[in-house]
């Protein structure tokens, strides 16, 4: 669990530009979304996209995505329910 | 509006047709244009629909008596001439020279279907791709290219505001006319279907992979088209001058910004609502006396609620009939407030509200249900149209019969 | 009372100019980090900043440099205050970013917030909701820089009511080349100010760089 919430929590940094936030700035429960990180619905899709290009994920609509994407824990048990 | 701005002559080609006739025809028989891909070359080919223009581009320059060989113009280009030219050719005008004669056309692909030509050759091998291929690709090409074929030397501008662009165009080439700079300005928009923005939209995930469903509460997404659209707007004075038939009044207008998402409208339609309520206060219109709304009506979850949202906040519980041809002619982007204003001008003639294809349920936010048949004799004086782009730029205009 | 330049914001290749004095320069460095760089400068605090395109990045610094203490939420209401905007490149450097990621059948994964910059009125967009602007917005597209046009559009949004502001310019950017010019113009009998006619807006493009 760790290794891959960390791994997702670097990928994310960096396709989403968050600028000034570090792996250890984001809490595994925390929700990404409102809130949290401030995500929007473009930073929803490009979510959708790292999934697909770094972990052969495909999510076929926005609104699937929105469980999957509630929290870092939530991406990182849906990443291994895939497997 | 102090004063008056007159149409004289439309033009249009879209996937319902390349003239006003064939597209009545599309109305009048419920036949929509979204079908499946046959001119592009992409991996969406078989599960996206789209609606495309029926006529290769070599079928169209030679509708234009252009000889095709020597030229390489764009799609956006070739659909633009041919609108404006229909447009200048239905005020009757036959010479651009005899007053102030300008230009005012809107895009946001530019050239792209050419320059992804150029791309695949460049890519597979640097020495090759032919560099004409990407001489079109700004967006002015087009505009330019329209203006050396109707021989027009005045103002000629062109703007780029994604989905309400043309409308947008449409509000410059009328204050040109109101402030005295010129007489009359053929304004609208142009926009071809290119791999560019069927990939692009694809990324957001807002297409249908059937033919979209405005206002409808199962809506799931827009079909992307492509066309153009001109409609020739006047002085009154001009107008009268020429014992011009007035097709319509331009009777108001206005854009404001919905400073909400970069794509997204906001949930209470503020940019929407702006727009609407200074159009009608430019035309010294009451709501109530709107007839008919030519509606955004993309057919994308975001689009319809917002839109539908800052109608009610307009007209209340008696919001006026409505529909949208989207779902005939597909999201057309940068063409779509040119194509919308000729089918404005052309239910003024005509006495029609044109049906809304494919609506079964309302969205039960809204409960607003539009115009699923098509009414004759509709007894419209005043028609509001409203275009909505990325960036919150949004824009309504309003029609008055002549 | 006449039409006037009440602020204005140059960017060329690596320098800021604010009302005709160098705020910024440093000519060693990438658009990206040189945009950093004016981003703290403007103690920004916006974090959006970071996501958009070089040229929204390249607008919003010129607009907020342009707007920085002139305090317009006092005079006018967010619909008061239009935007207007031009270049020449529109959104190349975001277009051709897309067109790369959609080349590749075997790597396909073109970005939706890549695409979404794809449209050049996306930074007046960025502007407004940066702002809470709610004016008109347009943005126009020639060969080059021109001051004509440019004024002529503007000076006729004044005529209209709604109109008491506008933020506008020029804002160009392609492969590392940014080029910005931008402008608050409102009615003002303050005669230290340049009326906004085509010359005076001319010159400020053409004479605002390192003599």
């Amino acid at each position: 669990m760790s290794q891959l919430a960390n791994e997702l929590k670097t990928e994310i940094i960096k396709a989403l530009n968050l600028e000034g936030v570090s792996p250890e700035d984001i809490e595994n429960d925390a929700p990404l979304f409102g809130e949290g990180l401030g995500l929007d619905s473009i930073d929803a899709l490009e979510l959708i996209v790292l999934l697909d290009k770094n972990y052969g994920i495909k999510i076929d609509s926005a609104a699937d995505g929105k469980a999957v994407f509630h929290s870092i824990s939530s991406m990182v048990a849906y990443i291994e329910s895939k497997k | 509006m102090t004063k008056r701005v007159v149409v004289t002559g439309i033009g249009i080609i879209s996937a319902i047709g390349k003239n006003t006739d064939e597209s009545m025809q599309h109305f009048r028989s419920a036949t929509s244009g979204i079908g499946a891909i046959t001119h592009m070359d992409t991996v969406h080919k078989n599960n996206l629909p789209v609606a495309e223009v029926k006529y290769s581009n070599e079928e169209l320059l030679s509708l234009l008596n252009i000889s095709n060989h020597k030229s390489n113009y764009t799609r956006t280009s070739i659909l633009g001439m041919y609108a404006a030219k229909q447009a200048l050719e239905s005020a009757g005008i036959h010479s651009v020279k005899e007053k102030k004669t300008g230009l005012i056309s809107a895009n946001s692909v530019g050239g792209m279907d050419k320059s992804e030509v150029f791309y695949a050759q460049f890519l597979a091998n640097p020495s090759k791709g032919k560099i004409s291929n990407i001489v079109g690709h700004d967006c002015g090409d087009s505009t330019e290219h329209i203006a050396d074929y109707l021989g027009i030397k005045e103002q000629v501008t062109t703007l780029s505001t994604a989905c309400s662009s043309s409308a947008n165009a449409i509000m410059l080439g009328s204050r040109l006319i109101q402030h005295g700079l010129l007489d009359r300005v053929i304004v609208g928009g142009t926009d071809s279907l290119t791999k560019f923005t069927v990939n692009g939209f694809n990324t957001l995930m807002i297409f249908d992979k059937e033919a979209c469903r405005p206002f409808d509460a199962t809506r799931n997404g827009l079909n992307l088209g492509e066309g153009a659209g001109y409609i020739v707007l006047e002085s009154e004075k001009s107008a009268a001058e020429s014992e011009k038939k007035i097709r319509g009044f331009l009777s108001g207008f206005a854009n404001a910004n919905d400073a909400y998402h970069q794509t997204a409208s906001s949930p209470d339609g503020n940019g929407a609502y702006l727009a609407m309520s200074q159009a009608l206060a430019m035309s010294n219109l009451q709501p109530t006396q709107i007839d008919y709304i030519n509606v955004h009506g993309t057919a994308t979850q975001n689009n319809d609620l917002s839109e539908g949202i800052a109608m009610k906040r307009i007209f209340g519980e008696t919001v006026p009939r409505f529909s949208s041809t989207k779902s005939f002619t597909g999201h057309t982007l940068g063409a779509a407030g040119g194509i919308e204003a000729v089918f404005s001008i052309m239910a003024l003639e005509q006495q029609i509200i044109y049906p809304n294809l494919r609506f079964k349920t309302p969205i039960p936010e809204l409960q607003l249900i539009p115009e699923t048949e098509l009414i004759e004799g509709a007894g419209i004086k005043h028609i509001l149209s409203n275009s909505f782009g990325f960036g919150g730029n949004n824009s309504t205009l309003i029609f008055s019969a002549a | 009372m006449t039409t006037r330049i009440t602020s204005y914001c140059r960017i060329t290749n690596r320098f800021i100019y604010v009302n005709n004095a160098l705020l910024h320069s440093n000519e060693d460095l990438a658009f990206a980090d040189f945009a950093k760089q004016a981003y703290k400068l403007a103690t920004l605090n916006y974090l959006k900043f970071f996501k958009m395109d070089n040229l929204s990045k390249l607008g919003l610094l010129a607009a907020e440099f342009t707007l920085a203490g002139k305090n317009w939420q006092e005079r006018y209401t967010p619909d008061e205050v239009a935007l207007c905007f031009s270049n020449a490149s529109s959104s190349i450097d975001s277009d051709r970013k897309h067109q790369e990621s959609i080349g590749n059948r075997s790597n396909y994964f073109p970005s939706p917030s890549v695409f979404v910059y794809t449209l050049p009125n996306i930074l007046a967009g960025e502007i407004c909701i940066r702002n809470g602007f709610k004016g008109e917005n347009s943005f126009f597209i020639f060969e080059q820089f021109d001051a004509e046009n440019m004024v002529n559009i503007v000076q006729q949004l004044f005529i209209n009511e709604q109109c008491k502001a506008c933020v506008m310019g020029w804002i160009n950017y392609d492969s590392e080349q940014a080029d910005a010019l931008c402008c608050l113009i409102e009615k003002s009998d303050n005669e230290k100010e340049l009326p906004f006619t085509a010359e005076n807006y001319s010159y400020l493009y053409f004479n605002t760089k390192p003599q």
